[in-house]
């Protein structure tokens, strides 16, 4: 009974968790499912927005237009490994690995040589903070988090609804065909890492607040974690959501129950520092759930040898 | 409406697999020509419509479509002017979008694409008339993912693709050796009404000898990277297989290895 008390004491906090990761899991969508591109840019564009975002509000600017900053300064990285990759040729994941190790640099640049740069919900006024995460009031981050992550969501479905968004959808489809309906591949290859990662450093910027601090190291295993939001979301509603914005919208969710099962484990007896290898063996089992579905499949419909 | 004027391209240049795919090619096309093109293996068919189609840089020489020299254009700019069906049936589609999108798509090349919605309730009811002429019942598809139809499909939604936005040149790069034989007939019989519609300047790869002579109004015969035959008129419509592999013969000065050219 206690473990289940504690459990549920904990989930608002892993739903709020997960709706901030389920944003940055959006991004990770965009490139590795939209673009067909793994971006390793991830784990350090999350920082990125991360330190951005307090260090703006730290020095007294507004959570919401920090937030903003946060959001332009994943674009910018994003454009770095976007030229990378479409410029000087570098392999897409090579370029993401390059740009988010220089970005560790930069993070530390932007957090005035601090790895770790606290915001206080005392001293400041933010977005998002785990602190009223069980109160039934107006700072509660939950509502809030579900109406952005929405707005994220109708957003992006428009524009990859329109002219320029098909064309972008179409390079991640087949580039090749793409290219001979006068596309420029590596233009839309840009702007979709661009968009990834603006969404990733949003979610970093919310995520900084929520827990009161940004830290160097916060966007560590950021692309495992989207990753497991993406293939999480397919396992699980890949049946339901035809329509694109549910899939999105999916995601999302696939990062709330990412949270639910972490929580699981560690109201089991796992401290924190086994999170980073639940969150590997999480990810390897709902990899793992579609290829042996299909062997069972395989076995069922196919032909018995005797 | 197309020039190649003696262009080049070797492969690995410097290494083992050093390959000179096109020797100094030169060919004109004028408005209105449909030419069928033939040779062995390796004779440089391929490379020469990719080589206009600007998939890569050619070592030398230069490409004028339309009294443009697009020579130096990336492939996606010269997409403008060209309209292409590739051999592989998955190659000239987008797998994992809607039939009415792919249209979409076609009939946006070479037009600034914007922040409008990508396709417009016009364009639905245009796209539901056309795809109603290709009478493959796709017309009450058109949102069903490209993906699930099958090769002779998708080869005649591609040819619709390329026609859509009326191309300078259509390139139909051996666009029926995937499909079957009742499949294949289809499709190049689609292609012949489409040709003749809009009235389009076409280059089609075949290796099926017949073929090469039952369609367009000019044969050309490559080997070794360059042309070695250029049958058009009355000349081209009295021609015949056995007369064909003759020529080959002549014009490539080895003995004709009918396998060489009908198998391959």
């Amino acid at each position: 009974m206690a473990f289940l008390a504690s459990l549920l004491n904990a989930l608002p906090g892993a739903a709020a968790q997960g709706l901030v990761w389920g944003i940055m899991a959006i991004g990770v969508y965009i490139t590795f499912r939209v673009l067909d591109v793994a971006d390793l840019t991830v784990d350090g564009s999350i920082a990125t927005g991360g330190a951005v975002a307090v260090m703006l509000i730290r020095g007294g600017m507004n959570c919401w237009l920090a937030l903003l900053c946060a959001f332009v300064s994943g674009l910018l990285a994003g454009l770095v490994t976007g030229l990378f990759h479409t410029k000087c040729g570098i392999p897409a994941i090579l370029a993401g690995i390059l740009t988010q190790l220089a970005l560790y640099s930069v993070n530390l640049r932007i957090m005035g040589g601090k790895a770790n740069q606290p915001v206080g919900v005392d001293k400041y006024h933010l977005a998002v903070s785990q602190r009223y995460v069980r109160d039934l009031s107006l700072e509660n981050p939950l509502p809030l988090l579900l109406v952005a992550t929405v707005i994220v969501v109708v957003a992006l479905y428009w524009f990859f609804g329109t002219e320029r968004g098909c064309s972008v959808r179409a390079t991640g489809a087949n580039a090749n065909m793409a290219r001979a309906q006068g596309i420029n591949t590596n233009a839309n290859i840009v702007l979709g890492l661009m968009l990834s990662n603006g969404l990733v450093a949003l979610s970093g910027g919310l995520l900084a607040q929520f827990q009161g601090a940004a830290d160097v190291g916060m966007g560590r295993g950021a692309i495992v974690i989207g990753l497991a939001a993406v293939i999480i979301s397919e396992v699980t509603f890949g049946k339901i959501f035809r329509n694109f914005g549910l899939k999105m919208f999916a995601v999302s969710l696939g990062a709330v129950i990412y949270y639910f099962v972490l929580q699981v484990v560690l109201q089991l007896g796992l401290n924190t520092n086994d999170l980073k290898l639940v969150s590997a063996l999480i990810v390897a089992i709902f990899l793992s759930v579609p290829y042996w579905k299909g062997k069972v499949a395989h076995k069922k419909g196919g032909p018995r040898h005797a | 409406m197309l020039e190649l004027k003696n262009i080049s391209k070797t492969f690995f240049p410097g290494t083992v697999h050093e390959k000179t795919a096109l020797d100094n090619l030169s060919l004109t096309l004028n408005e209105g020509d449909f030419v069928t093109v033939i040779g062995g293996n390796g004779a440089g068919k391929s490379t020469m419509l990719n080589a206009i189609a600007g998939t890569f840089a050619v070592d030398s020489g230069s490409i004028i479509i339309d009294g443009k020299d697009v020579t130096r254009l990336p492939e996606y700019k010269r997409a403008t002017l060209l309209g292409r069906v590739f051999q592989d049936p998955m190659m000239g589609t987008a797998p994992t979008m809607q039939i009415q999108e792919n249209l979409a798509l076609a009939a946006r090349r070479g037009k600034h694409r914007g922040l409008k919605w990508g396709i417009t309730p016009q364009e639905e009811k245009d796209y539901y008339q056309r795809l109603k002429e290709l009478d493959l019942g796709l017309e009450d598809r058109m949102k069903a993912k490209v993906g699930l139809l099958s090769g002779g499909q998708r080869q005649a939604l591609t040819l619709l693709m390329a026609a859509l936005q009326k191309p300078k040149l259509l390139l139909l790069d051996e666009h029926t050796a995937a499909l079957d034989p009742r499949t294949a007939a289809k499709v190049l019989e689609l292609s012949d009404k489409i040709v003749e519609e809009n009235h389009l300047t076409t280059m089609m790869i075949t290796h099926n000898m017949k073929d090469a002579i039952a369609h367009g109004n000019r044969l050309i015969m490559m080997d070794a990277g360059h042309v070695v035959l250029d049958i058009s008129g009355e000349e081209k419509k009295k021609l015949t297989v056995p007369d064909l592999l003759t020529l080959f013969s002549k014009a490539s000065g080895t003995e004709a290895n009918d396998d060489k050219l009908l198998l391959s």
